[in-house]
């Protein structure tokens, strides 16, 4: 530089600035170049392809997200050929030889969502950008899968969701890149509505605790839409902040509400938090209205039921798998689950080793990793043999279609595992709905 | 035509500056950062950093609450995607100037009070916006899920220009150039220099010498008989648009906005990476946010496997054992690590990583030449 003095070189600083102003835009392009080389987002071209497991490592759906991690692993040794193959075996499709997708091994990379969409995309940006992930799987909370699906779309990659059980997954927020094996909580209430109707009768007070979000709002509006066409009535819906740990302040005015039923529209730590603390507050000991009070949990997993332990005995609710089915898939996955880590997998296990597996298939189907071309082999596709039974993608909404259980907390449970029991299994039939009637709009494929 | 009227030393910061930018890339890539969304983190929540410094750094006014400003340029910026145009510009713009206005309203009533009184104040006025935005306000920030993009948003400007609407969402865009990727990392670059250098100008002026009394000793100039309220309100209002503008940057690369943005753990964040680079200098917070964010995005991402390669040139039980211990600290525990490397800056640096720098810049200047430390800021400790 020179060694003129700062008050006589303003114009030499206007023309270096103007020049690093140039540089700066003209830098862009040689970087951006790179990405119109390849025919969609993060073509492999090496003997490998990149899958990104995004899961909550850390906050309340923690314990959710390791058991999806353990499944995706699993899911990972069987499309390698190591390990026993599990599900593979009974999947209807044969595409997959167990050498991985199209003459490619499967490697995997992960990130931790925190249950924050922040922080999700950003873990799902790093992992498209960096990692080269050809798709991205995972997620344990409805936010946290709508912003990544949002995300995955922008990117041109393929979103497999995880655990997410809002409508709006597959709803109002619905993209082309985004497909979504687990069930939603209008084929909850379609599923539950009946049960609670058998068992508790048509003349009902309900109260809602809600969890104040995405799923928490669809959860109870279908519940609320089944039940009260049955005859129910709602007291009131109060809103609870997700991961609050004490829940007695909201419990305490149902108490004095004249409900006789409480729903608890909680997940993962939550629930186990909220169910605990409505039984220590005696709620299910006493009578309302001449009735005795009754607890639903309308979304059940095998680990919460776990983390409430005592609690949720005789408590009903509904879940998309339980491990405790008899079909060849069911008990294929669990053994080789339960093999590997010693004990049985969760559904939030279950829905994500049957979406690694979907993946794979399709691109093997495909020939390809071409998101369009991918979810064209998914669209409309008819499988059995993943343990809930025939199974459709259906391709307005990429949304599955299967029977959906409904279970209740189990009164003589013969293990520390064996908590929940399948009271029925709905058909399909009964909890399929127009594609239309969530809204939204899938739009065009997005290849990057 | 003096605008750019600085010493010498203030000059070579400011091209050092410019040149780190540009070369971002390139200098990332060795440390397996150099990819488009991480470098932006780094420019963004730079400014966001640069911009509290005005008001920390200078002041010594700790406020808990700066996070508030962020999210709201983020609604701000997807609001004008979704009405007005995809254009960035207006975006940014509207950012900056709702952040100042919000700065404006918290830092009128929350500036009578100094101290810990003035933190505790704005980390009540963040958790109200971070409430608001969570639950309340949830017809305009769409609640948990946050504010999204939609097909058929209204966009007016853009309909106004005749701009086709495209099949699927449309991107974020300066005149047709995307602000994805890369571009989106020049852009939030340049307004991290443009950032940089308006805070050199203030940390050289009349007016940052005022807000440096004010942290030295207020009464005193209380007692001059001069009102310190305006210099402490402006230095909070600016450092508010800075944040603005760095939440419309977050929605410009990523046009998505939600309300944990907004949370008290968001304002603390910014508090430590100006804090971990040196509060009262003109590079240290840019220093602190890159650390932290790299720690957040590369070190939280090293998971079992990774490691097992990492260690796979040792025997079979010292690998597993290496892979476990070093696991503690990466992964789910990258937290642990920055803990303890905070711990480590504070107790033995409390100006920072910038102190270290300047340590050993004297040792070797004065082993050679026997001048003293050319940069004298204000050390930290002395709020």
């Amino acid at each position: 530089m020179s060694n003129e003095t700062p008050t006589n070189n303003s114009r030499r600083n206007i023309l270096k600035g103007t020049v690093a102003i140039a540089a700066a835009s003209t830098m862009p392009l040689i970087f951006s170049n790179k990405a119109f080389a390849a025919n969609y987002t993060n073509e492999p071209t090496g003997s490998t392809v990149t899958f990104g497991f995004n899961v909550p490592q850390t906050g309340a759906y923690a314990d959710e997200g390791a058991d999806e991690l353990r499944a995706y692993k699993l899911a990972v040794q069987h499309i390698n050929g190591e390990g026993d193959g599990g599900m593979m075996n009974t999947f209807s499709s044969k595409a997959l030889k167990g050498n991985g997708v199209n003459g490619k091994k499967v490697v995997y990379v992960t990130g931790d969502t925190q249950t924050k969409s922040d922080a999700a995309r950003a873990s799902a940006k790093r992992m498209i950008e960096k990692d080269g992930a050809v798709m991205i799987t995972g997620g344990s909370s409805s936010g946290v899968a709508i912003a990544v699906q949002g995300l995955c779309q922008e990117a041109g990659v393929i979103f497999m969701a995880g655990l997410t059980h809002s409508n709006d997954t597959t709803g109002k927020d619905k993209k082309a890149n985004g497909f979504r094996h687990f069930f939603n909580t209008e084929m909850t209430g379609a599923a539950l509505a009946p049960v609670l109707k058998n068992n508790y009768g048509t003349d009902r007070v309900a109260y809602h605790l809600t969890a104040d979000y995405t799923w928490g709002h669809s959860q109870e509006g279908s519940i609320r839409k089944y039940t009260e066409s049955m005859g129910w009535k709602t007291a009131q819906a109060v809103p609870t902040p997700v991961g609050a740990g004490d829940f007695s302040q909201y419990i305490t005015p149902v108490l004095n509400s004249g409900a006789d039923v409480l729903v608890l529209n909680h997940y993962g730590k939550d629930m186990v938090n909220s169910l605990t603390q409505a039984i220590q507050f005696g709620l299910r000991d006493r009578q309302v209205n001449g009735k005795q009070f009754e607890i639903v949990v309308p979304l059940y997993s095998r680990l919460m039921a776990a983390g409430a332990g005592e609690n949720v005995k005789g408590i009903f609710g509904s879940t998309n798998w339980h491990w405790s089915l008899q079909d060849a898939g069911s008990k294929a996955f669990v053994k080789s689950f339960g093999k590997a880590y010693g004990f049985p997998p969760s559904q939030a296990a279950h829905t994500t080793y049957c979406q690694a597996i979907l993946y794979a298939d399709a691109c093997q189907r495909a020939g390809s990793f071409k998101p369009s071309a991918v979810g064209a082999a998914l669209e409309g596709f008819k499988f059995d043999g993943l343990g809930n039974g025939p199974t459709e993608y259906r391709a307005e909404d990429h949304q599955c279609f299967k029977d959906v259980l409904v279970v209740k907390g189990k009164e003589n449970p013969s293990s520390k595992f064996d908590v929940l029991e399948v009271v029925e299994v709905t058909p399909r039939a009964q909890v399929e709905y127009e594609a239309s009637m969530l809204g939204g709009n899938l739009g065009p494929y997005n290849n990057g | 035509m003096n605008w750019l009227n600085i010493n010498k030393n203030d000059r070579n910061l400011l091209i050092g500056f410019i040149v780190v930018v540009l070369l971002g890339p390139l200098i990332m890539e060795p440390i397996g950062g150099g990819y488009p969304d991480l470098l932006q983190k780094f420019a963004i929540f730079g400014i966001f950093a640069i911009g509290f410094n005005i008001l920390f750094g200078l002041t010594g006014y700790l406020s808990f609450g700066h996070a508030a400003f962020l999210g709201i340029g983020s609604y701000t910026a997807v609001w004008s995607f979704k009405l007005l145009t995809m254009n960035v510009i207006p975006a940014i713009i509207l950012a900056t100037l709702l952040g100042g206005f919000f700065a404006l309203i918290i830092g009128f009533i929350a500036l009578r009070r100094s101290g810990i009184y003035f933190s505790i104040l704005t980390l009540a006025f963040a958790q109200m916006s971070y409430n608001l935005a969570y639950s309340v306000l949830t017809p305009i920030t769409n609640g948990e899920t946050g504010l999204q993009l939609r097909l058929h948003d209204a966009r007016v400007v853009d309909g106004l220009f005749g701009v086709e609407r495209t099949a699927g969402l449309p991107n974020t865009e300066l005149f047709g150039l995307a602000m994805s990727g890369w571009n989106g990392y020049y852009f939030c670059g340049f307004l991290a220099i443009v950032g940089f250098f308006i805070s050199l100008r203030i940390f050289r002026s009349p007016f940052g010498l005022m807000l440096r009394a004010v942290k030295s000793n207020q009464h005193r100039l209380s007692y001059t008989g001069l009102n310190t309220r305006p210099y402490t309100l402006a230095a909070f209002v600016i450092s508010g648009m800075y944040a603005g503008l760095a939440g419309g940057l977050l929605a410009v690369t990523d046009p998505l906005a939600g309300a944990e943005r907004m949370q008290w753990t968001a304002s603390g964040e910014v508090v430590l990476m100006t804090i971990f680079g040196g509060a009262g200098t003109l590079l240290g917070p840019v220093i602190g946010s890159a650390v932290i964010k790299y720690f957040e995005n590369i070190f939280s991402s090293f998971n079992e496997g990774i490691l097992l390669n990492a260690f796979s040139f040792l025997p079979e039980g010292l690998q597993q054992a290496f892979a476990w211990t070093v696991g503690l600290f990466v992964g789910e525990g990258w937290h642990l690590t920055l803990g303890l490397l905070f711990m480590f800056i504070v107790i033995f640096l409390p100006g920072g990583l910038m102190e270290g720098a300047t340590r050993i810049k004297s040792l070797f200047q004065s082993s050679t030449k026997g001048s003293p430390p050319i940069q004298k800021d204000l050390p930290v400790e002395k709020s």
